[in-house]
């Protein structure tokens, strides 16, 4: 078996490759909107799988041309460089003020916040939650690994109760630091936010599920029916201390029954435009 | 255009819309809040964005956003807001974007007080955020002063894509007095060539403030510095009044230096030789028009309405040539033009000139 990633392959080969029998097509292509440099993600980490059903979304409804990412600081700090389309990098949580900023001088442009848990949930939470309230029609990408990535595995505001990290080395003790966030659930609440889901990236069936939402965000956004977000439940071997597989499982086994999947906000306009299909 | 009387604020909302500000974000505090009542009004009826934000954090980083699309964008705000928005001026400095922020200065620090106040000197100048850079900053000594370095402030900010903060106290803001405004402009409709627009026909653009490498982060940094260079030898604004035959010079911006101004006229009709010099920036510190006129002065008086912060830029810029005296209110307390006389008569005594 060779270890020439699978894109090289398809580039690389001869052009009689194309000619194919009719009944023959692509089943595996590299996305237009991926960037094609490396990125500097841990081994195992699914924020290569968010990147890359984000990017097949934007490709097969054709907006790559508009959109415009906005990054975070945290893990998907270098985001922004990562995708064949515009973007940049906002101060720490303030990628919904700065996606506003964008978004409100020129409303023909996509535009997406991706953030992670630290970001958007502690630090940015204001700035999300007005974001949100405004009806902003932005779409966010949220993905919630319960732990502070970049900066080396520290606790977050999404880590589950007894959870241990470098800052909480006894287990997040919720008497001590209060409970998690559930993100989803809050700005379900809101009256602005037209559609809010939470899927996971711990198997292909449910990334399947994970890009469909993704798609259904940015249609949101393109209609001009408001604020929509995708939260991704999302591993972190690394600071995890546990193995690629193990954390997929962990996905399933803790993160699951604490943050569960769901679509929390689908409001009428959503619905009418889904019902559009 | 016919002379009206204007509120400081208002003019100089009224003044960024005509020069084509296209997106304004902010949030309320006194004593600025009648620009963003004006903008509120204004803005939607030329179907341009205003947007009151959930705090000073967000609208600076909203306007990060529109600075990043490549419009004309500007906030305002007094010193408690200013400091929450330090961190988004860092990153739009880092950004090289063109942003306008107006600093309607009040009594510090903490909350302190709703009075005019020229404290933010050092903030404004010296401290705008973390990181080397320093925005430049336009000090208004009338209303009509207040509209015409509004117009200024955009076209420096695009002519260098630099930060460019209009600060004024809080009676410059207040104030009503008889002035001009410019004539409405034509909005800009191409967008600069750095403007995140969307990729399409071209190459992906990218705003960020990031060099992970150090020597990256220095070319950067050297970068902007250049810029800060080019910005401190062609841009310093100063007046003076008097000043060809005094002994001693005032000094003074703002509302300190047209406080100070009446002090000095009345002196001169007594026949005092007395000068004033205003500065106009306050980066770039007119240091050269400064030397000039204190070549062949005996003294020189600082009039702020702080502690005694340009003081300074007054002691960097005549070294220790000759005695430099300082008068200053704080808190929110004008200085009156008897004060100001008192003290320089005081300084012709004290030095004997």
């Amino acid at each position: 078996m060779t270890t020439t990633p699978l894109e090289h392959t398809l580039h690389d080969a001869p052009e009689a490759a194309c000619t194919c029998p009719p009944e023959m097509h692509a089943v595996y292509e590299f996305p237009e909107s991926l960037g094609e440099g490396y990125t500097h993600y841990c081994p195992g980490c699914t924020h290569g799988i968010a990147h890359r059903i984000l990017a097949e979304s934007i490709d097969e409804l054709g907006l790559r041309e508009r959109t415009i990412l906005v990054a975070p600081v945290g893990c998907s700090v270098f985001a922004y460089q990562y995708f064949n389309f515009d973007g940049c990098e906002a101060a720490h949580g303030r990628a919904p003020a700065m996606a506003t900023g964008l978004k409100r001088v020129a409303p023909h442009n996509i535009v997406i916040t991706y953030q992670g848990d630290g970001d958007l949930a502690s630090i940015g939470a204001a700035e999300i939650l007005h974001a949100a309230a405004r009806g902003e029609n932005i779409s966010v990408i949220f993905v919630n690994n319960a732990i502070y990535g970049m900066t080396g595995g520290q606790m977050a505001p999404t880590s589950l109760e007894g959870q241990r990290t470098t800052s909480s080395p006894f287990g997040r003790d919720v008497h001590l630091v209060g409970y998690p966030l559930h993100m989803s659930e809050l700005l379900a609440t809101l009256q602005g936010s037209a559609y809010i889901v939470r899927r996971s990236l711990h198997n292909p069936a449910n990334i399947r599920k994970a890009k469909k939402a993704i798609q259904t965000a940015l249609k949101v956004q393109m209609a001009g029916a408001g604020f929509s977000m995708v939260e991704l439940l999302s591993s972190c071997p690394t600071n995890w201390g546990l193995s690629p597989a193990d954390s997929l499982k962990w996905i399933e086994d803790k993160m699951l029954p604490v943050y569960p999947l769901g679509d929390y906000k689908v409001n009428d306009v959503v619905r009418a435009l889904d019902a559009e299909k | 255009m016919a002379r009206e009387m204007l509120k400081g604020n208002v003019a100089i909302a009224e003044a960024a819309l005509r020069t084509g500000l296209q997106a304004y974000f902010g949030y309320p505090i006194t004593p600025q809040t009648e620009l963003l009542e004006h903008l509120a009004r204004r803005m939607p009826e030329l179907g341009r964005v205003f947007l009151q934000a959930e705090s000073e954090v967000a609208a600076i980083n909203m306007v990060y956003g529109a600075a990043s699309a490549g419009v004309r964008t500007m906030t305002s705000s007094s010193g408690p807001g200013i400091s929450l928005m330090q961190e988004g001026m860092s990153y739009i400095a880092g950004s090289e974007l063109p942003v306008v922020i107006v600093d309607v200065m009040r009594g510090g620090p903490g909350l302190g007080n709703i009075l005019p106040s020229q404290g933010d000197y050092f903030q404004v100048t010296r401290s705008a955020g973390h990181g080397d850079f320093r925005p430049l900053v336009l000090a208004p000594a009338s209303v009509q002063e207040a509209i015409d370095f509004t117009v200024l402030a955009f076209d420096l900010a695009d002519k260098y894509r630099h930060m460019v903060i209009l600060a004024l106290d809080g009676l410059i803001g207040q104030m009503m007095e008889p002035a001009e405004l410019p004539p409405m402009a034509e909005l800009r409709t191409e967008r600069p060539a750095y403007a995140l627009t969307g990729a399409s026909g071209r190459a992906p653009r990218r705003i960020s403030s990031i060099h992970m490498s150090g020597p990256e982060e220095e070319a950067f940094n050297r970068k902007l510095q250049a810029r800060i260079g080019e910005i401190r030898a062609a841009e310093q604004r100063s007046v003076a009044h008097f000043a060809d035959d005094c002994e001693v010079l005032v000094i003074g911006y703002g509302t300190a230096g047209r406080i100070a101004y009446s002090a000095v006229a009345a002196l001169r009709e007594r026949g005092v030789p007395v000068g004033l010099f205003r500065p106009q920036t306050l980066f770039p510190f007119p240091e050269v028009a400064l030397k000039q006129a204190a070549a062949h002065v005996r003294a020189v008086l600082v009039v702020e309405m702080n502690a005694g912060q340009m003081l300074d830029d007054v002691r960097l810029a005549l070294g220790g040539r000759l005695p430099i005296h300082f008068y200053g209110r704080m808190g929110g307390v004008l200085p009156m033009p008897d004060e100001i006389e008192g003290a320089i008569m005081a300084l012709f005594e004290k030095e004997a000139v």
